[in-house]
């Protein structure tokens, strides 16, 4: 019946050390489909698996462009992802007037961590039950960073957030040391193999269900098209699947066709989407 | 009769008109109101007008860099009062930064810049302020200032390298911005502005020519404008860094006394 004494609100310590709605709230982020970011010497990549509520719905958006240089894929609470991101939309407009200059990726997330702790420390409030993959380019590079409702950040190399993620990671650590030096290309194809290892071997990737950004040098963000999608998606088509194969006509070769296969498969995929 | 008015002492059909063969005065002018002229002013106002004021800061752009320069002098009105008022200073590694105008409103901003640079080292990203960057801040700062009525009485020379390529840009005190090769206040714009610009349209300035140039700027500006002075600093950005040193001109007068006022 008393499950828990110590998780009422926010403020209040367990004798363990914890903060349970805190760790509540990361919870919360595993919750929200999977989403991948990662980056080469050059560009920074967000790769990530939209779900559609039902057959009948479009699918949730789940990258928001922030400014020219800067994007962020969400997993977790919608709403608090765009309370999030017209935070920051905000705070590099407000970089761009008074400096003339795009917002430094670091700086802009430093900024958002220390909102996101307030409210981990305050009894009227809660934490953000959202976390964030923020792909960007400045002076510095290209930069990938993960938040979480902790008002943890960290600068990544990649990183995989969401639902069955773990897969993801697994991938990413193991081909890791050759994300640096491949090309754009390579890069999406890794990151798409990763975000296909999320998903239940029923399932495939198809370009209703991938949202692509990609951003780099001379390169301002960009949320690929569904032809650019089809394109990219081509590069993992038919590929062994780390589970098994893949279901259905993925294990088909040739790019030509893929177009067709996503329509047929659209509403299949939808349903096999409640990952949890 | 009544219905007539004042017939003996009719009103003047023209009030508040200029004088006969002089011209309209309106209402804010500064002749308008000069004499109560602090009571307009809020009392927060950091200045209605310049009190310490020093003059001329040119600016010069060369194929590597930019040379700028402004003598030391802080005049109080045409009194020659403060001999030492350095008004070149280095932002950071990127940036030299020149003003001229109210020594007093060059002190608050410096001191601002000067934290916000303290600032940005202690995030440690290693990230710099670059010029364009400071420049379009002081826009900002400058128009903010004027729009609350309380102007900050200068103009400053922003100079510096900007991802490698020289930058020289100008803001006055009503947050007006340009970029320009060759950039003077004051007097400067009238007698240093044609002397640079003519050595910048001879073709690529390299830095001994544009220092040359700068140095003969300042000699002429130190005859000519009565609220110049001997000694001056130079200060030169290039990709190398920042360089500032203090000169002092060699004048002589001899020829003075030829010199007829008619």
């Amino acid at each position: 019946m008393f499950r828990n004494q110590y998780d009422s609100d926010v403020t209040v310590w367990s004798p363990q050390g914890r903060l349970h709605q805190v760790e509540y709230a990361m919870e919360a982020v595993k919750l929200g489909s999977a989403t991948i970011g990662l980056k080469n010497k050059d560009y920074a990549v967000l790769i990530a698996l939209k779900r559609a509520v039902s057959e009948l719905s479009a699918y949730q958006k789940k990258i928001i462009p922030i400014d020219e240089h800067i994007g962020i894929s969400i997993s977790g609470l919608t709403a608090d992802a765009r309370m999030l991101s017209r935070y920051m939309r905000t705070e590099c407009l407000n970089h761009r007037y008074s400096h003339d200059a795009p917002m430094p990726v670091g700086r802009l997330i430093s900024s958002v961590g220390n909102k996101m702790q307030i409210c981990t420390q305050r009894y009227d409030k809660r934490p953000l039950g959202v976390g964030l993959l923020v792909a960007g380019y400045d002076d510095q590079g290209p930069h990938i960073y993960q938040t979480c409702p902790s008002a943890n950040y960290f600068d990544c190399r990649a990183m995989a957030i969401g639902a069955r993620s773990q897969s993801a990671r697994t991938y990413l650590e193991k081909h890791l040391n050759t994300f640096m030096d491949c090309d754009l290309q390579e890069l999406v194809a890794h990151g798409l193999r990763a975000l296909r290892d999320t998903l239940p071997n029923e399932v495939d990737l198809n370009t209703k269900n991938v949202s692509i950004c990609i951003v780099g040098p001379k390169t301002p963000l960009r949320i690929c098209d569904e032809e650019e999608l089809s394109r990219l998606l081509a590069l993992v088509e038919g590929e062994e699947r780390r589970g098994g194969t893949a279901t259905g006509d993925a294990g088909a070769p040739g790019g030509a066709a893929p177009r067709d296969q996503g329509d047929d498969r659209d509403p299949q995929a939808a349903v096999a989407m409640e990952t949890e | 009769m009544a219905f007539m008015g004042d017939t003996m002492n009719p009103t003047p059909l023209w009030q508040n008109g200029p004088s006969p063969g002089a011209f309209y005065n309106f209402p804010g002018n500064a002749s308008t109101i000069a004499p109560s002229r602090h009571g307009v002013q809020d009392f927060t106002a950091h200045s209605a007008s310049p009190i310490t004021t020093t003059t001329t800061v040119i600016g010069v752009k060369f194929d590597k860099g930019c040379v700028i320069a402004g003598d030391t002098l802080g005049s109080y009105g045409s009194l020659a009062r403060f001999r030492d008022c350095p008004r070149v200073m280095k932002v950071n590694d990127l940036i030299l930064l020149g003003c001229g105008g109210d020594y007093a409103d060059f002190q608050y901003l410096k001191d601002i810049i000067q934290q916000k640079i303290i600032d940005e080292r202690c995030v440690g990203d290693g990230l710099q302020l670059k010029p364009r960057s400071l420049h379009c801040w002081l826009t900002r700062v400058l128009y903010n200032k004027r729009s609350k009525m309380d102007p900050l009485w200068n103009s400053y020379v922003v100079a510096g390298i900007q991802d490698g390529e020289p930058f020289l840009g100008a803001v006055d005190k009503l947050g007006t911005a340009y970029e320009d090769a060759v950039i003077s206040n004051g007097l400067g714009a009238y007698m240093a502005t044609p002397l640079l610009r003519d050595a910048v349209d001879k073709g690529p300035l390299d830095q001994e020519t544009a220092i040359a140039v700068v140095r003969k700027s300042m000699e002429v500006l130190f005859y000519r404008d009565a609220r110049a002075f001997q000694r001056y600093q130079l200060g030169v950005v290039t990709a190398e860094g920042i360089k500032i040193t203090d000169e002092e001109l060699k004048h002589d007068w001899s020829l003075a006394h030829m010199i007829q006022m008619k």
